[in-house]
């Protein structure tokens, strides 16, 4: 993406629970900790990444995540920088998802109505939390092609306004719009780029 | 000096004589008689703990603890860390046995829940020793080590988050050969706290007018998930322990006041809310999970 900026932001989760509690497994578990951590992704956003942002939440080391922590480090965080005071423009991809997290993620995302792009330890990204069938389409569309223009919208084999999910999804920030040429990434593709 | 007499068998189902005991007394000195306890599970070791601790506050002294120094219920109170515990609470009229009991079936032993370390300490050892009690003994996957840790720290939290005061958890796995012909695990947690009423009473009182009390303060949390927090996505833990004991077809049991709720299974004869119980403080959860037959859950 040479003609616009955004500063790729990796963050090991696994590493910050271990550095906020002494301890040797990474469990990512009580509130406390949860709000440490997410302080802690939130201070690296905003010293190391420009306004535009990728961040790689890196799960992979995480043992175990508990319904408090994963309001803490997934809900509220997308909350935050899904905000219209949010303080930098920033997206987001969990990655090293393991199937024993997916229940507490699913249950905090579904309980505020959100959505998080997520790379699972096997298998391709997917979208977690609460999607309309028309976003998901669009979006798997989007996420088997990498990029698209405005006007590919048109062959989208989606039953739905093809439009108005991928506007959806670009408000969602699951997508992201270059503001310069109007072209949609998915966040995969941006990952590999800026890799 | 008052003697509440401990019941034989110390559990959870006879916790409520040791509360109905200890509202008896007045400001005299406390004396636990527990010569005659023959058997106590997680539910009653945390209970006898509470009820010291809740006689101490009243007393403003720590209160006398007699137990038989010699044969099975000692070496499994000392087995199960009761006299660590214990310590900080009474006086102990026997010196503690060695800790020579070596059964496998316990998963945790009781263990002061305080601060947010402690509760990642329970997480950890769990983690270490939950595997194969679950899986050899009650039938239970590999993946339920997280769901069952995920459980414990939920529930260990409350007493952080809203009980402001000391609480402990343990949990073991026993045979109810006669109950329900099958392996069981019991985890409890007490603490001597707030309690669910005082809790939720400067957020939600109001609404419910003359209503509220110990049993619509436990139904507001238990069923629908209030919380004193305004934080919409709290309320959240509960809720996702009744679903995973319902997924296993355990118990969840919340004591708290003069109420007690609870889910329960066909095989449970309990009822699901209770009222005008021996006031005590705090709030005491209780989960039973049963051995799945067979397969895994």
């Amino acid at each position: 993406m040479p003609e616009f900026g955004i500063d790729p932001v990796s963050i090991d989760v696994g590493h910050l629970v271990r550095r906020n509690v002494a301890s040797l497994y990474s469990s990512l578990v009580t509130r406390p900790t949860g709000q440490a951590v997410r302080l802690a992704i939130e201070n690296v956003l905003a010293e190391e990444a420009g306004p535009f942002s990728l961040s790689i939440i890196d799960l992979s080391q995480v043992t175990i995540i508990d319904f408090s922590c994963a309001d803490e480090v997934v809900a509220k965080l997308l909350l935050r920088y899904l905000a219209e005071e949010r303080p930098k423009d920033a997206f987001f991809v969990f990655r090293g998802l393991k199937e024993l997290h997916r229940g507490p993620i699913e249950v905090v995302l579904k309980r505020q109505s959100l959505a998080t792009v997520a790379e699972m330890e096997e298998g391709p990204f997917q979208l977690m939390g609460v999607v309309s069938a028309e976003e998901e389409e669009v979006w798997r569309f989007l996420e088997e092609r990498g990029a698209l223009a405005e006007s590919d919208l048109g062959n989208v084999p989606s039953a739905g306004d093809a439009n108005h999910a991928m506007a959806l999804l670009v408000q969602r920030r699951l997508v992201f719009r270059n503001p310069l040429t109007g072209e949609f990434r998915a966040l995969s593709s941006l990952m590999q780029d800026l890799a | 000096m008052q003697i509440i007499p401990v019941p034989g068998n110390l559990e959870i189902s006879t916790f409520d004589q040791l509360a109905g005991e200890l509202v008896k007394g007045g400001e005299e000195k406390v004396l636990f008689d527990a010569r005659h306890l023959r058997w106590v599970d997680p539910g009653g070791i945390v209970g006898l703990l509470a009820a010291g601790a809740y006689a101490r506050e009243l007393q403003g002294a720590p209160p006398r603890l007699q137990l038989v120094e010699a044969g099975d219920v000692a070496t499994y109170l000392a087995r199960m860390n009761f006299f660590e515990a214990a310590e900080s609470i009474f006086e102990l009229d026997i010196k503690p046995p060695r800790r020579s009991w070596s059964g496998s079936d316990v998963l945790l032993e009781v263990t002061p829940i305080t601060t947010n370390t402690d509760v990642h300490a329970v997480v950890d050892r769990v983690q270490k020793q939950a595997g194969t009690i679950l899986s050899r003994t009650l039938n239970y996957p590999a993946s339920a080590v997280v769901q069952f840790s995920v459980i414990l720290s939920e529930v260990c939290q409350n007493i952080i988050e809203h009980a402001e005061a000391p609480g402990w958890v343990a949990a073991q796995a026993y045979n109810w050969a006669k109950r329900l012909g099958r392996q069981v695990l019991t985890i409890s947690v007490m603490d001597v706290g707030k309690g669910f009423r005082g809790s939720l009473a400067d957020t939600h009182a109001a609404r419910f007018g003359d209503r509220w009390g110990d049993a619509t303060a436990l139904e507001a949390a238990f069923i629908h998930g209030l919380t004193r927090f305004p934080d919409s996505g709290r309320g959240q833990g509960i809720q996702q322990i009744r679903k995973q004991v319902r997924r296993w077809d355990g118990t969840i049991s919340i004591r708290s006041g003069t109420a007690r709720i609870a889910d329960v299974p066909e095989w449970d004869e309990a009822p699901p809310l209770e009222e005008h119980l021996p006031a005590f403080p705090g709030a005491q959860i209780h989960i039973v999970l049963p051995a799945q037959e067979g397969g895994h859950a």
